[in-house]
């Protein structure tokens, strides 16, 4: 399977996210921000960072980058892409992901390692773990509070969208909500970077559940 | 022409900033504030304004949690 990362100007995890891929033993495909397609890559991670220096609104400039457009078709014709951190609120700004992330409550850049429950298999991302998992990952950002109106929320949690959820919420968001997917489940936004816990000499290897869940939907 | 574009959180959408804003007022001795809301001026030059709403709704705000307002100003 080969699994695509995006580059844009500022992004910081792309490397992080190549790294873990190749640990789940997938071929790792680095994604210039101007390539005009996805070099036939199976599935693709938006990693974290501040793109274009999160300038305007985080993820507000990345999203009209020239590989935003074949992004954009691979994810409407449901193609799995993952979203972490930068790349949630890219997703977002994209209109591939319901809501927005505001400031944390607490006006602070978070870095800190949480608990978060698996709270659907239901995706390409969380097809590997089992239904309620726990996992320790890392958070590190100034926007994670995930915000989306009434409607919008009620929807999430009766259709099963919201796939993360924190144990303990550290940035206000709505519903201790830690990541989302869209209506056709294949697009998964999260704000926890299981990309940096991709191997046990990094302190843990728990991000891999996250990752190589997408070898289990594609059959691998 | 010039436009001045006001982009700020819409009404009843938490704004840190502000709420952060608010608290260092008194800080400072200036009591009575009541309520603070930060949010973003944007000043550009262009040819012609037909566009400026269309800039305002795809990328000046996000209409999911802004709300924007804008106007000639010379």
């Amino acid at each position: 399977m080969r699994i695509g990362v995006t580059v844009f100007p500022g992004s910081n995890c792309d490397r992080d996210a190549l790294y873990g891929v190749r640990q789940m033993g997938a071929d790792a495909v680095e994604l210039w921000h101007a390539d005009a397609d996805l070099k036939g890559v199976d599935a693709v991670i938006v990693p974290g960072g501040f793109s274009y220096g999160d300038y305007l609104r985080p993820g507000a400039i990345a999203r009209f980058a020239k590989v935003m457009g074949p992004l954009e078709e691979f994810a409407k014709d449901g193609g799995p892409v993952l979203g972490v951190c930068n790349g949630f609120q890219v997703l977002t700004e994209a209109h591939l992901l319901p809501g927005a992330l505001l400031r944390n409550t607490n006006m602070r850049f978070i870095c800190d390692r949480v608990r978060v429950r698996v709270e659907t298999v239901d995706t390409p991302w969380t097809a590997g773990c089992d239904p309620g998992e726990e996992l320790t990952l890392p958070v590190a950002h100034n926007e994670g509070n995930f915000f989306a109106d009434p409607e919008t929320l009620s929807r999430l949690e009766e259709e099963g969208r919201v796939v993360l959820r924190y144990l303990e919420n550290p940035n206000g968001s709505a519903n201790d909500i830690a990541g989302v997917c869209n209506e056709g489940r294949n697009v998964v936004g999260i704000m926890p970077h299981p990309e940096r816990v991709s191997d046990p000499a990094l302190g843990s290897d728990e991000g891999l559940s996250i990752l190589s869940s997408v070898l289990v939907g594609a059959g691998v | 022409m010039r436009i001045r574009v006001l982009v700020r959180p819409k009404a009843g959408i938490l704004d840190p900033q502000g709420e952060a804003v608010k608290n260092a007022l008194p800080a400072l001795g200036f009591e009575g504030v009541h309520t603070v809301h930060v949010g973003r001026l944007v000043e550009m030059e262009v040819e012609r304004s037909d566009e400026v709403d269309a800039m305002c709704r795809r990328l000046l705000s996000n209409p999911t949690i802004e709300e924007y307002e804008w106007e000639v100003v010379g």
